[in-house]
């Protein structure tokens, strides 16, 4: 990020020495920042590097004193079925959420772009969901989808664990349809419209247009898009304890919730630290692919 | 494009279609809530019960939850406006050694997910006494970096003349931030505003993690410890979810614009 200096306004700057005003902004600055960085720092930085050293340790959450067990817990994690299971919930999770999420939002924000009545409408409803907590839509599917739910067609959604995690991806989805379609919308108001009519002249059809000028040219929105959807189920707590609690049969127990309950019901602080950090390093990796795949957000030249 | 009028726009097949999807289960939601015991396996309430909402804010303490949940959400918002809005000031218009690693550093921290902060940060509030508090509600979230990104984003693009014809004039860089600076970041303001709100008032995980009682839980806590009790009453049910999630749709409603505005910077931003 380039930081611009509007060089004419140094001719004023100039009634003040040079240094002076530098080393007093240096000052102001770090009482400015002290707040924030001291919050930001306390309870996300630290927490950091303590969940490092946290996994190295047995401690249980209570006692004072971490005991050291080097990398036992590392070795645990690898061989642990439900550290697996969780692993491979979260990535079909991501997987579903990510897809549906960039599909749909494309496909509705496409169709919202040219001049539409209603616009705002719509907008407003696909929002619904977006601004609702987790915890109130989540209690309302939980009903819709038991099997006398008005919309179960007979099936027992939350009752079988791959069911059970396509109704989380279809609960997800729906409720992050609105952002993404405000953030495509935001994207494609962003294209130069001299490209689409150059592109008419040249007797482009409708499909080529989007096949050729706007899909390329969405490609950082995407990029974002799916980093949002990837942190979202990744994080993924608050749907998951309110519709499943993680189950049936671990079905839909992502990452998220596995740390929280093998910290707070199994009291293994340690090893729940360790979970965290390789599904930290999941989440790194997969943001890096991404980011690759959509060459580096480089085609906006 | 030719348009030809009168006919109706195929695009509103899809898109009503998908706002159906979106609002039938909070018609679901609303209806049931209005429905009698005997009747609540009908899609329709047959009459409407009202008397379910005062009987469902009875059985739970839904007022103390309120309370606790307005105070921690006004603590979060006014924490956001103030800590973000010194620290956006510093970023986008004070020289200072290490400045742009330290925004590097704070910008990075967004990708990290709550799992991985938690434990140390629960151990942290507890060792200060916290826990089961307002205050472990409040101060661990006080400043974000999403508001300092936006609030920064926007500073940089009012014009740095006001400054300089302000330093000038004699002011001092905190006056300049006060009577210059903030009048004109309004926007962004409302803004991050819009989404402290909503992040306090939907938040789950954290006052999951720090609160033990009805004393300090939240609405979204609340509920969900309603849900669990009163899981063969639908209908009361329901009228505890409405009453959980109305004032962020109210917020919303109001402030629609204010909250798109910060996701398209978002987008910009890239």
């Amino acid at each position: 990020m380039i930081t611009t200096q509007v060089a004419g306004a140094s001719a004023l700057r100039r009634a003040v020495p040079a240094r002076r005003r530098r080393r007093g902004d240096t000052w102001t600055a770090a009482l400015c920042l002290a707040p924030a960085l001291a919050v930001i720092g306390a309870f996300v930085i630290y927490p950091i590097v303590a969940t490092g050293r946290l996994s190295l340790t047995s401690w249980n959450g209570a006692t004072p004193e971490l005991p050291f067990v080097g990398l036992a817990n590392y070795a645990e994690m690898a061989a642990d079925p439900e550290f697996r299971n969780s692993l491979v919930v979260t990535i079909l999770y991501g997987l579903g959420v990510t897809v549906l999420g960039v599909v749909s939002g494309l496909g509705l924000a496409v169709l919202l772009n040219a001049p539409i009545r209603g616009l705002a409408l719509y907008r407003g409803i696909f929002f619904l969901p977006v601004v609702t907590s987790s915890i109130a839509v989540a209690t309302v599917w939980k009903y819709l989808f038991e099997p006398d739910g008005p919309f179960s067609a007979g099936l027992n959604w939350l009752g079988d664990p791959s069911l059970a995690l396509v109704s989380l991806t279809l609960l997800t989805a729906w409720k992050q349809l609105g952002l993404n379609v405000v953030l495509y919308l935001t994207a494609l108001q962003a294209i130069p419209a001299h490209l689409y009519e150059a592109a008419a002249l040249d007797g482009a059809t409708r499909w080529r247009r989007l096949r050729h000028i706007t899909i390329p040219l969405l490609a950082p929105m995407t990029f974002f898009v799916i980093l949002e959807g990837l942190i979202a189920t990744f994080q993924g707590f608050d749907l998951v304890y309110a519709l499943t609690q993680g189950g049936p049969l671990g079905g839909t127990e992502v990452l998220g919730f596995l740390v929280y309950r093998t910290a707070f019901a199994s009291g293994e602080f340690g090893y729940a630290a360790t979970i965290a950090y390789a599904g930290f390093a999941l989440v790194l990796g997969l943001s890096w692919m991404n980011w690759r795949l959509q060459g580096g957000g480089a085609r906006w030249s | 494009m030719v348009v030809t009028p009168r006919r109706p726009d195929p695009r509103h097949l899809v898109l009503g279609a998908a706002s159906l999807v979106t609002v039938a289960p909070f018609a679901w939601m609303v209806a049931t809530s209005l429905k009698s015991l005997p009747n609540v396996q009908h899609m329709w309430p047959l009459e409407f019960e009202w008397g379910n909402y005062p009987e469902a804010l009875s059985a739970a303490p839904f007022a103390r939850y309120y309370l606790n949940t307005a105070v921690m959400t006004l603590g979060i918002v006014a924490g956001h406006l103030i800590l973000d809005t010194l620290a956006a000031y510093a970023f986008a218009r004070l020289r200072f050694p290490l400045r742009n690693t330290i925004f590097a550093v704070l910008v990075a921290t967004m990708l990290v997910p709550t799992f991985l902060t938690m434990l140390p940060a629960f151990d942290l509030v507890v060792r200060m006494g916290w826990y089961d508090s307002w205050a472990a509600l409040i101060v661990p979230r006080l400043a974000d970096v999403f508001g300092i990104v936006v609030l920064r984003t926007y500073m940089q693009t009012l014009p740095r003349e006001l400054d300089e014809a302000a330093l000038v004039d004699g002011a001092g860089r905190m006056r300049i931030l006060w009577h210059v600076v903030v009048p004109l970041c309004r926007p962004a303001l409302a803004t991050v505003a819009v989404f402290s709100f909503l992040f306090g008032w939907n938040d789950f995980l954290w006052p999951l993690l720090v609160t033990a009682d009805d004393a300090t839980r939240t609405v979204q806590l609340g509920l969900s410890v309603f849900t669990s009790k009163y899981g063969p009453y639908p209908h009361l049910l329901m009228a505890g979810t409405v009453v959980a999630a109305v004032p962020a749709i109210v917020i919303f409603l109001f402030l629609q614009k204010a909250l798109v505005r910060g996701l398209a910077g978002t987008g910009s931003k890239e």
